[in-house]
Order: structure tokens, then C-alpha cells, then sequence
């Protein structure tokens, strides 16, 4: 039945849900469906296995590692969040499932669990300190963190992505939020609504 | 009415932006930079509002967050209007609509004012004194009528069409108040590009006192250049944020500050999307007050006419807004600084006389250069009174002789006064760190004792007021230096709690506290009374309790008391500073967390569905489940029972993916069930479901729900919706503390998966068309059973269970399928006429059953044995969660509560949750209560109601008859078995 699989396409809950105004300064986007895998594993196993599924696991608590298109996260002692393409679901799940055979671990899929949203832009850290209460300054929380906190009333992962380039080509901060499905309309719309002042015009 | 009072040159004020704003209806000509109050005063306008106990003339008392009298009904236009506004702090822009408060019919001409002539009567301890008797009379009389009469301005009614936004931010420093102590601790401490640094200001623009000081130089500038050229050097420097119309009002624990950020209110049309204030909450390394000092006013009678202001305030209004505030002024003191208000004011015209209580030697370099200037000063004289209703028109003074003793008095007469009783430094921020505070006799004032936070208080907050010495304090605070030359500052005061005054002056008001109108004679009273703490007084007479919280009078009110016991202030200590410093609206607090935002509305993935199909929704926890789908005009309890019958007779489909589900994985996980839960999971085989009940450790259930187990070393585990978070906190605690050894992880996967129920005895041939890789039938998947496969192309759980009696499947597919394999399975059972059903008719369904549901039937004291299900207590278990628990003395005794059914008499009584039950309603009240109603309902199924109760021994009172309570009196209600359908389960293997 494997095959029916591509034609059901998965229903992201932010589908239907779009960005009212995009203000210079800031770019909220919703990501497309993911593959993601909550990755349980003694520290100690951690540091035997080295890398999986070609993500390395050798990371200081908060920080995630990335390839072009996988993602590590290193959220606790004996957590990781991993992330990859839809599309590699099953061979990051076969992949990481080999290496750990043996040790004790939990490997679980969540791809549909968590939703991701990605936040740029010269404002984009203080849209996020609208509902985060963490300090997000350059030293503080430099380009490869990623941490679990609160965004306004809701859990999210919050990742701080490399720069990119905004319209006038200046790098500015980037961010990824990931957080439970449920909760994706709420905080796309509190960030919708923290940054609807950097889109405010003259009436 | 022309600006008669504007100055032709000078002032902060733009002359070439014009505006009009409008007072009680009238135009009101002023400028751009103008506040409400210095608008008013260039009109000649002093009388402004009405006191709040005595209904007094008032008018503009000071120039800024600490006034107290003018208080006004402020409309910013498009539903944005409130009270209470204080003038002084009110930036005017053209259009803005300014109106009087607590008077009827008008501010001229005000009905209440008689309450002034009852001073008599309205004596501290008023309401305590007065409304006594009989008690029956204060909820109805008394207080609906204190309640009309007390409280100022009205509340608006229209809902409130801004935003406010919020703001979390860290600063390594954060300075509070941009006047010269604050500038150059922020000059000194964004030195280092690497500490950030932020410094607000609740005023307009930085500078503070210096927005007012026209003579002082700093380093041979003037003071206006040099915070000119500071702001420039800040502004530049990429690590400082400057904040101005933003007031500290809350310093907590952490160094954690919470400031209000005022927007939009100065604009007269704002940016769409601005939001109107913020809420700031920093946190910083170290704080920095620079919050500066108060003028105290002096306590005199009828020292609270319109005209008779602040002396530095009439020095604010004459050179930062270029008014004067009258022509012809007398300015009563007992100390220096009111003198360079009374040069700055003659230099701009006015006729000045400085009358100060102190002797002549006693006065330093300010006496000299008041006269040089021009302004005649009368030393060594007293204040005894004043003459005006609506407006000052002469102070009362008397010469002292050299005993002290009041001389013949005598009127100037005057048409605006100026009083200045000292300084008193703003220590609130300090004192709500829990700072102690020390009294300086030198200063007379409390000042900022040791720091408990890494705070430090710099400038006139602690009682530094010289100029230069204010800037190298702030520069120090900040952990640097900076000497300069700058004027000196007229610093020195002789403390006076009361103006002297000829004995046997009749009965007067000498306004301590002017917007509670607290007068000298009310602190005397409450002495009298017995009352010797200030806590006590300040609750008996009032005072320092408005919203001003007595940033003017806590000092006199202070030395008056100590006067009155015959001690000393420290011994009087001080009342607790409390936030906000200022008022705050509601607005900030609530920032985007309303509408929509008030709280995440959790969505399942079938939700859009739901909608589409027109279900009513019920919130549970932050979940909105479907509640029942109306068809056309149907009510609810009509939906319901057209569900329930349909699950019975065919089919039923229901979205259960707010369950909670959590994964245990590890070789140690049946170990780690069999601990959890009460009943045995160790021999659980794969591929099965086993209900299971989750104690405290009191013994009393916690939560219930099916686990399947999928392999030797993974459950999958349902929990209640409303337990999810809890279930698996309670799991990670007992782990993490007490099973370290375990070899288990926990993980929740209650968003990972939808969860469609479908229920009834069709549900078997509503889902096989969908599924190839499952065997279906009975013997091949039984009831709770669970097996892996695919349905409709997408993966899914797949458990044979039941929450209804009926042949049941719960379908669990990864979340974003949920909508679709929905779909395609409601498609599927359009043959078998297949029902959306909603989680009342999930309730009716289950209560027909007599299944529990953990938090109706539960309330936190109710054991496994009380709900009739010690089967599933593992007897021969080594140990679980809650067990040695289950044979306390009071959990095996006689006489506990146990789950029983009610049949009602009247069939069609639907008995309300909640309600009591007796044995005997004949017997005297107080009656003794046996139990209550925990769920009823009307089942369409039995055609009759149906109730789950717990009562007293229940199971021992079978077809006993019971009474319960209603609201027409006691229902009759027999005592049955809480099973009211199919007690021998036939319909699960359907």
C-alpha cells in the first residue's frame, strides 16, 4: 500500500492561514511538511554512535548541527530533535534504527507532531521577545542555538538559524520556531501580531 | 479666550505647529509640545476639577506624574476616552478633548460642593464611624450609595480599540530616568560596546529637571545643550535603547523590571498598526535609578485653591513651556530652591513675592540674588491661610517674632501662589527592590538604604540635588567618573510639617494629601483615636492611598504624625512603596492576549471539518472538540439524541485526537506500566489493549485510559485529554526521582497522531473497503486488540476499542492524514448512514455504559474501590503508585462513597450534576447530605434519564430510594446498578 502514500498529501494546519500584510523589516513564512524524529539516547551511547542517519549527535546542550538539508538538536542531556526532507522519513527513521540497535534508546516520529515556522528579518528578534521571555542578543544566542522555551502562552523549539540576506541584501537573524500542531495557529498569530508594527503605514 | 498667559518667546514648544484642543467644550488654543496642563495655564485656565471627598475647587497643582489634583476626562477621539488623566502629564495635539470630572451639573457650579461645608461630618474613619447601623443596611443602602458618590471620572463602556503590545528584553544595564544622573550613568556605562544598555524616561523627551532649567550651565553650556549633545552621543552608540515616554512602575525579584511604554497617545492620528502602549519586562545585570525627588507642598489653610501650585512647578511652566502661570505671585517657602523659581518667573515679567519661613541668616546666596532680581522677599513669616473660592486671589501671611510666636496677619494678594515645603527623593523603585530605606535627618528624608539587587540609586533619588555632584553620582553609579562645572544648585530647606499658626484658628483645611483630601486635622484625629502606626493611619485616614500613592504627602503626612506621638520619623518608619508607580492601564497588562490570542485554541486536524459541518464546539482545557452537530434547526439535546441512536442502530464517527498519548519505550517499559498503573501489564501480550487505572500516590485515581502494547519494549498510552500534560509529568517525575534505573523513555505523541472513532455495529464494514493489510474479523482482531497497517494509503494504529459499548475502532493515522482518511471513512459509511457525533453524545454514550470519566466521576478522593473497579487493582502486584494507600484505615472503612446509577421517578427529570442526595427529605435542615449527582443525562437509547451518582455506601442500597435535591425540591431517585445498557457487553462483539 506503500504507494498510495504520495497520493495523500499531508494537510499542514497553517495551510489555509495567510500572512495578512508582509512588513519590510520582517518575513514570517510556514514551512512545508517535514520529516522529524524525537531521538532519546544516553549521553554516553551519544558520544559511542558519534553521528546518525549523517547527523552528528556531538553537541552541546541548546546547540543544533546542519547539513544542507538535515538538522540536529541537542535539547537536553539525552534529547535530540531531528529534522529532515518529507521525503527522507523513512530512510533518516531505517538509517538512525541501525545504528542504534542494541542500545538503549527511543526513536520516535513526530514529523506530524511539531509544525515549523520560520521568522526573518532586523525586527526578528524582538517580534519573538514579544512572547519569549529568553535573552536572543547576538552573544547570547548566537547563530546554531536552539532551545526550548515559551512563546507567549505556547511551547516552541526556537532555533537561531544562520543570517540571511533581506531585500536590501543586508544579512539580518533568522529564525526557526517549531511547536505542537495544535498550537501553530496561536503562534503564527502572535508573531503575525507582534509584527504587524513594523508593517504599520500612515493612515 | 486668547493665550494672555503665553510668554512671546522661549519655551520647548513648537510655535510653528499651532493647535486647539478643547476643554469642557471649549477651544483652547496651544502649541505643539504643550501637556493639557500648560494649554490650560497660557489660557489663564488654573480650575480644573473637583476633590474627591469634598468636592473643593482644584486646579493644576505640579508639572508632572505626580500630580494629584488636575485629573481629567481625556478624549483622544474614535472610542479612545478616559478618565483620570493627569494634565501634567498629558501631551496635547490638535483635536483633543479634555473635560473636568466629580462635579454635577458643572465644574463652576457643583451640588456636592456641600459636602465641603459637612467637613464636620466627613472625618477620618468616616465610613467605619458613620455607616454602622443597622448591618443589614451596607450592602443595600449604604454602599450602592458611597459607591455612586465615591470614585473619580467615569469608565468608558466602549471596547477598547487599540493594541498593546509586550516586550521581553535584556539590558547588562538599565538606567530609569534620563535627568542628569541618568544621562551620564548611561554615558559611562554604553562606554563598553558591549553592554547593553537601555534608559527610559517617563517623559517626553530626556533631560528631566534640565527640560526646565534655562540659567544653569554645565561645563560652560547651557543645560539644554549638553543633554543635547548626551542624547546625540547615545543615540549613536549601537548598543543603547532610549526610552522615552516609558515608566519604570515595578522592580522585582532578578533585577526584573517592568516598564509601560506610551506610544500613540501623543499622536493625533497614530500609524495603523502601532499599537497604542507597550509593556517592557527587562531584565538587567544592574539597575540604576535615577528616578529624582518630589517638592513637598505646604500644609496651610486652604492651601489647595486653583493657582496655588508647586514653586517648581511654576518654574517648569514658565521656561519649558513658556506660560505664566499668573502675574502677580507669591511663592510661599522654607527653602532655597523655590527662590530660583521666583527669579526665573520675575525675569519673565511676573511680580514676585517670596515669603519663607526661615530667618534671614538662616537663607544662603538665593536671598541675594532674589533681590538683586528684583523679587521682594518678607523672611521669617508664616502662611495661615488663603483667599479665593475658584481661584487664588491673596495668601494670608504673618510675621513670627522671635519667639516663634504669629504675628498680626496680613494679604498679599496674588492671583497665582507657589509653595515648596523641601524635597523628597523618589525611592519607590527602590523601596519595591526591598531596598530598606534609612531617614537622613540632614536631608529630612528617607533615602535608599543598602541595595538588595545589583541596584544602585544615583542623583536626587538619594538626595544628591546639587547639579555637578548629581552628574558625577550617576557617572559613579555606572562604575566611572565624570567631574564637571555646573551652577550650583539652591539645595537647603528647613523642614515644616505645618505652617505655624495663631492659636485658636477655627476649624480649617490644610490639605496634607490633596487627591484623597486627607487634611492635617484628619492625621491629628486618628492620633486622638488611639491609631500610632502609619500603616494603620494611613488606612484610617486615607492618606498617601490615592493614585498618587502620596508621592506629595507621605513626607508631611509623616512629620505631622511623628509631631503628634512626640517622636521622631524613623521611629514612625515609612509605608511600603507598592507598583505601579503610576497608574498603568489595563490595556498593558493585557497586552495581545485577547480575541484570539487570550489563549492558544488548540485545533484537532478534523477540526476544519468540523466546522465545515456545522458542529457547536465546547472548549475542554485549551481543546475545541466538536460538542454536536445541529442538523437544520436542531437544539442540542434533539442532536443528541438523534447521535446516540445512530451509534446504537449503525454507525457513529467521532474525532478522539485529543487524547492524550504518550510512547514508553525501553526493555524496562512493562516494568515501568506495571508501576504506574494499578493493574498487571506485564503479561500483556503484543498486540493487545488493556485498560488501565493511574493513582497518586494517595490512592485516589488520577487518570484511566487504554495502552496497547505494539512490541516487547513499546506501549502506546491514551490518557484523558485534560490529563495529557499532567499523566506524563506525573510519569517523567517518578522516572527521573524514584526509578532511575529503569530503562524507559517517555514520549508524547498526542499531537503525532488523529485519532477518528467510529463506533457501532457497522464500524467494521465502514473501514474494510479502506484497509488491505489488517484482518478484521473478530477472531483475527478482537475487541481491545491493536494492530499496525494502512488505511485509505496512509499508516495507522489501528485499535479495536470501545468508549460507546458498541463495536468500536479507534483509527489512529499521522495527523496531517487526519482530515483526509476522516473523509474518506465518513465517505465509506454514507451506506450505513454513518453520524458525526460530538462529544455530549460521547458523554451520553458512555454514562448508558456506566463508563467513567475521570473528572466527573473522580474528584481527587475517590479510590478504585469506590468506583467499583478493585478488579483492576493488581492484589498480587509487589507494588504500584498509590497501593500502600489503598489499605488506609479510611480508604477500607465502611461508609465511603460509591459509584451507583439513579433511575428518577420522572422519567424525563433530568437531575442536575452536582446535585445532593438525602435519604430522608423530611428531616431538619441542616440535612444530612449522602452523596451527589455526577453525571445525568436524557438517553434517547433507554427513552428515559440517566444518572451516575456517588452515594454513601451505594452498592449496599440497591432499589433503595433516595432524594435528591432540585431547584423545585426533592426529586425522587432510585438506587440501581450504574450499568443502564447491555450489561452483558454482547454489543462489543457485534
Amino acid at each position: 500500500m506503500l504507494e498510495n502514500r504520495s497520493i495523500m498529501r499531508r494537510e499542514g494546519i497553517l495551510d489555509q492561514v495567510a500572512m495578512p500584510a508582509e512588513p519590510s523589516s520582517v518575513a514570517l513564512r510556514t514551512l512545508p511538511p517535514e520529516a522529524r524524529f524525537v531521538l532519546r539516547l544516553g549521553a554516553g551511547d551519544a558520544t559511542r554512535n558519534g553521528s546518525i542517519a549523517g547527523l552528528s549527535l556531538a553537541l552541546p546542550i541548546n546547540r543544533f548541527g546542519a547539513d544542507a538539508s538535515r538538522l540536529a538538536t541537542r535539547l537536553g542531556p539525552d534529547e535530540w530533535l531531528l529534522i529532515g526532507p518529507d521525503a527522507d522519513a523513512e530512510t533518516m527513521h531505517a538509517d538512525a534504527a541501525r545504528a542504534l540497535a542494541g542500545t538503549h534508546h527511543a526513536l520516535v516520529d513526530i514529523s506530524h507532531r511539531n509544525v515549523g515556522m520560520e521568522l526573518s528579518g532586523r525586527a526578528a528578534a524582538v517580534i519573538l521577545n514579544a512572547g519569549c521571555p529568553l535573552d536572543l542578543g547576538d552573544r547570547q544566542f548566537p547563530p546554531g542555538s536552539a532551545t526550548r522555551t515559551l512563546l507567549g502562552k505556547a511551547e516552541v523549539v526556537l532555533f537561531r538559524l544562520a543570517d540571511v540576506p533581506d531585500r536590501l541584501g543586508v544579512a539580518v537573524p533568522h529564525y526557526r520556531i517549531e511547536c505542537w500542531r495544535s498550537f501553530a495557529r496561536y503562534v503564527h498569530g502572535y508573531l503575525a501580531g507582534a509584527a504587524a508594527e513594523y508593517a504599520a503605514v500612515r493612515n | 479666550m486668547t493665550t494672555a498667559f503665553r510668554l512671546p518667546k522661549g519655551g520647548r514648544i513648537d510655535r510653528t505647529k499651532p493647535i486647539v484642543v478643547r476643554f469642557n467644550g471649549r477651544e483652547v488654543p496651544a502649541f505643539q509640545g504643550d501637556t493639557a496642563a500648560s494649554a490650560l495655564l497660557a489660557n489663564g485656565i488654573h480650575f480644573v476639577g473637583r476633590s474627591f471627598k469634598y468636592h473643593r475647587p482644584r486646579g493644576i497643582m505640579s508639572h508632572g506624574s505626580e500630580e494629584p489634583n488636575a485629573l481629567l476626562d481625556v478624549d483622544r477621539g474614535g472610542n479612545r476616552r478616559e478618565p483620570n488623566n493627569r494634565a501634567t502629564v498629558v501631551e496635547a495635539f490638535d483635536g483633543l478633548a479634555l473635560k473636568s470630572q466629580n462635579h454635577w451639573p458643572s465644574l463652576t457650579f457643583d451640588v456636592g460642593e456641600i459636602n465641603d461645608r459637612l467637613g464636620a461630618i466627613f472625618v477620618a474613619g468616616f465610613y467605619y464611624k458613620t455607616f454602622m447601623w443597622p448591618p443589614k443596611f451596607w450592602t443595600s443602602v449604604y454602599e450602592p450609595i458611597i459607591r455612586r458618590a465615591a470614585g473619580l471620572g467615569q469608565a468608558p463602556t466602549a471596547p477598547d480599540p487599540d493594541r498593546y503590545a509586550q516586550r521581553h528584553a535584556h539590558a547588562e544595564v538599565l538606567v530609569v530616568g534620563a535627568g542628569p544622573a541618568g544621562i551620564a550613568a548611561a554615558l559611562v556605562a554604553s562606554e563598553d560596546p558591549n553592554k547593553r544598555v537601555i534608559l527610559c524616561d517617563e517623559q517626553a523627551e530626556p533631560g528631566g529637571a534640565l527640560l526646565h532649567d534655562v540659567t544653569s550651565e554645565i561645563d560652560g553650556v547651557p543645560t539644554s545643550a549638553w543633554v543635547k549633545a548626551a542624547i546625540e552621543t547615545l543615540d549613536a552608540r549601537e548598543n543603547v535603547t532610549i526610552l522615552p515616554r516609558t515608566t519604570a512602575f515595578g522592580y522585582f525579584n532578578h533585577n526584573h523590571v517592568a516598564l509601560a511604554e506610551r506610544i500613540t497617545d501623543h499622536l493625533r492620528v497614530p500609524l495603523t498598526g502601532l499599537p497604542r502602549e507597550r509593556l517592557w519586562q527587562v531584565r538587567a545585570g544592574r539597575v540604576i535609578l535615577a528616578t529624582g525627588a518630589h517638592e513637598r507642598p505646604l500644609v496651610f489653610a486652604d492651601n489647595d485653591r486653583p493657582g496655588i501650585m508647586l514653586a517648581e512647578s511654576l518654574r517648569c511652566f514658565v521656561n519649558r513651556y513658556a506660560v505664566l502661570p499668573g502675574r502677580q505671585i507669591v511663592i510661599a517657602t522654607t527653602g532655597a530652591s523655590a527662590y530660583r523659581a521666583a527669579i526665573d518667573l520675575k525675569a519673565a515679567g511676573a511680580s514676585v513675592t517670596v515669603v519663607d519661613l526661615r530667618l534671614e541668616g538662616d537663607c544662603g546666596t538665593e536671598l541675594v540674588a532674589a533681590v538683586h532680581a528684583g523679587v521682594e522677599v518678607l523672611t521669617n513669616h508664616t502662611v495661615i491661610g488663603s483667599h479665593g473660592r475658584q481661584r487664588v486671589t491673596g495668601l494670608i501671611v504673618a510675621k513670627l517674632d522671635g519667639n516663634g510666636a504669629v504675628g498680626a496677619p496680613r494679604v498679599l494678594a496674588c492671583d497665582c501662589a507657589g509653595m515648596s515645603g523641601g524635597w523628597t527623593p523618589a525611592v519607590h523603585l527602590f523601596s519595591q527592590s526591598r531596598g530598606k530605606l534609612r531617614f537622613d535627618s540632614g536631608l529630612d528624608a528617607f533615602v535608599p538604604g543598602a541595595s538588595v539587587q545589583a541596584e544602585t540609586s544615583a542623583g536626587s533619588c538619594r538626595g544628591v540635588y546639587d547639579l555637578a555632584a548629581t552628574i558625577a553620582d550617576g557617572a559613579k553609579a555606572a562604575g566611572g567618573s565624570r567631574a564637571v562645572a555646573a551652577s550650583p544648585t539652591y539645595t537647603s530647606f528647613q523642614p515644616a510639617r505645618i505652617m505655624p499658626a495663631p492659636p485658636g484658628q477655627k476649624p480649617v483645611k490644610a490639605f496634607v494629601d490633596f487627591q484623597n483630601d486627607v487634611t492635617a486635622k484628619d492625621i491629628k484625629l486618628a492620633v486622638a483615636e488611639g491609631f500610632t502606626s502609619i500603616e494603620h493611619v494611613k488606612r484610617y485616614t486615607t492618606t498617601g492611598m490615592a493614585t498618587d500613592q502620596g508621592k506629595t504627602s507621605n513626607m508631611n503626612a509623616l512629620g505631622l504624625l511623628a509631631g503628634q506621638l512626640a517622636t521622631e520619623i524613623p521611629a514612625v518608619g515609612t509605608t511600603t512603596f507598592r507598583l505601579p508607580y503610576t497608574p498603568v492601564t489595563f490595556g498593558t497588562f493585557a497586552g495581545p492576549n485577547r480575541g484570539d490570542l487570550f489563549d492558544p485554541a488548540r485545533v484537532t486536524p478534523i477540526h476544519d471539518w468540523a466546522v465545515a459541518n456545522g458542529a457547536k464546539f465546547e472548549d475542554v482545557g485549551l481543546w475545541k472538540r466538536a460538542w454536536y452537530f445541529p442538523a437544520r434547526d436542531e437544539t442540542m439535546h434533539q442532536a443528541v439524541a438523534r447521535e446516540t441512536k445512530a451509534v446504537r442502530t449503525s454507525a457513529g464517527i467521532f474525532d478522539a485526537s485529543t487524547l492524550g498519548k504518550i510512547e514508553v519505550t525501553g526493555a524496562d517499559a512493562a516494568e515501568f506500566m506495571n508501576r504506574i498503573y494499578t493493574n498487571a501489564w506485564t503479561k500483556l501480550e503484543v498486540g493487545r489493549c488493556r485498560y488501565g487505572l493511574m493513582l497518586k500516590e494517595d490512592g485516589y485515581v488520577f487518570d484511566d485510559g487504554v495502552a496497547a502494547r505494539l512490541s516487547p519494549t513499546l506501549f502506546h498510552v491514551t490518557t484523558t485529554t485534560g490529563g495529557a500534560p499532567r499523566v506524563l509529568a506525573h510519569m517523567e517525575d517518578f522516572l527521573q526521582t524514584e526509578w532511575p534505573d529503569l530503562k524507559v523513555f517517555l514520549t508524547s505523541i498526542t499531537e503525532q497522531w488523529a485519532v477518528i472513532a467510529v463506533q457501532g455495529r457497522r464500524a467494521r464494514e465502514m473501514i474494510a473497503p479502506l484497509i488491505e493489510d489488517i484482518a478484521l474479523d473478530d477472531a483475527a482482531f478482537p475487541h481491545m486488540a491493536v494492530r499496525t497497517g494502512h488505511i485509505a494509503g496512509v499508516p495507522c494504529r489501528l485499535f479495536r476499542v470501545s468508549f460507546t459499548g458498541e463495536l468500536g475502532f479507534e483509527i489512529n493515522v499521522p495527523a496531517d492524514y487526519g482530515q483526509a482518511v476522516w473523509e474518506a471513512v465518513y465517505e465509506s459509511g454514507r451506506r450505513f448512514d454513518v453520524t458525526p457525533y460530538g462529544t455530549e453524545a460521547m458523554h451520553v454514550l458512555r454514562a448508558e455504559k456506566g463508563y467513567i470519566i475521570v473528572g466527573q466521576e473522580t474528584d481527587g478522593t475517590v479510590t478504585p474501590d469506590d468506583l467499583g473497579l478493585s478488579g483492576l487493582v493488581g492484589k498480587a502486584k509487589r507494588d504500584f503508585v498509590g497501593k500502600r494507600s489503598l489499605v488506609r484505615p479510611d480508604v477500607v472503612a465502611t461508609g465511603r462513597k460509591q459509584l451507583v446509577g439513579l433511575r428518577t421517578g420522572d422519567l424525563s427529570l433530568i437531575l442536575d450534576e452536582g446535585a445532593q442526595i438525602v435519604a430522608d427529605p423530611n428531616q431538619t435542615v441542616p440535612m444530612k447530605m449522602i452523596g451527589h449527582v455526577t453525571s445525568s443525562y436524557m438517553s434517547a437509547n433507554i427513552g428515559r434519564s440517566i444518572a451516575l451518582a456517588l452515594v454513601v455506601d451505594g452498592r449496599r442500597r440497591m432499589n433503595e430510594r433516595l432524594h435528591v435535591t432540585t431547584p423545585n425540591g426533592f426529586a425522587q431517585a432510585t438506587v440501581v446498578e450504574p450499568v443502564f445498557l447491555d450489561p452483558e457487553g454482547v454489543r462489543l462483539h457485534a
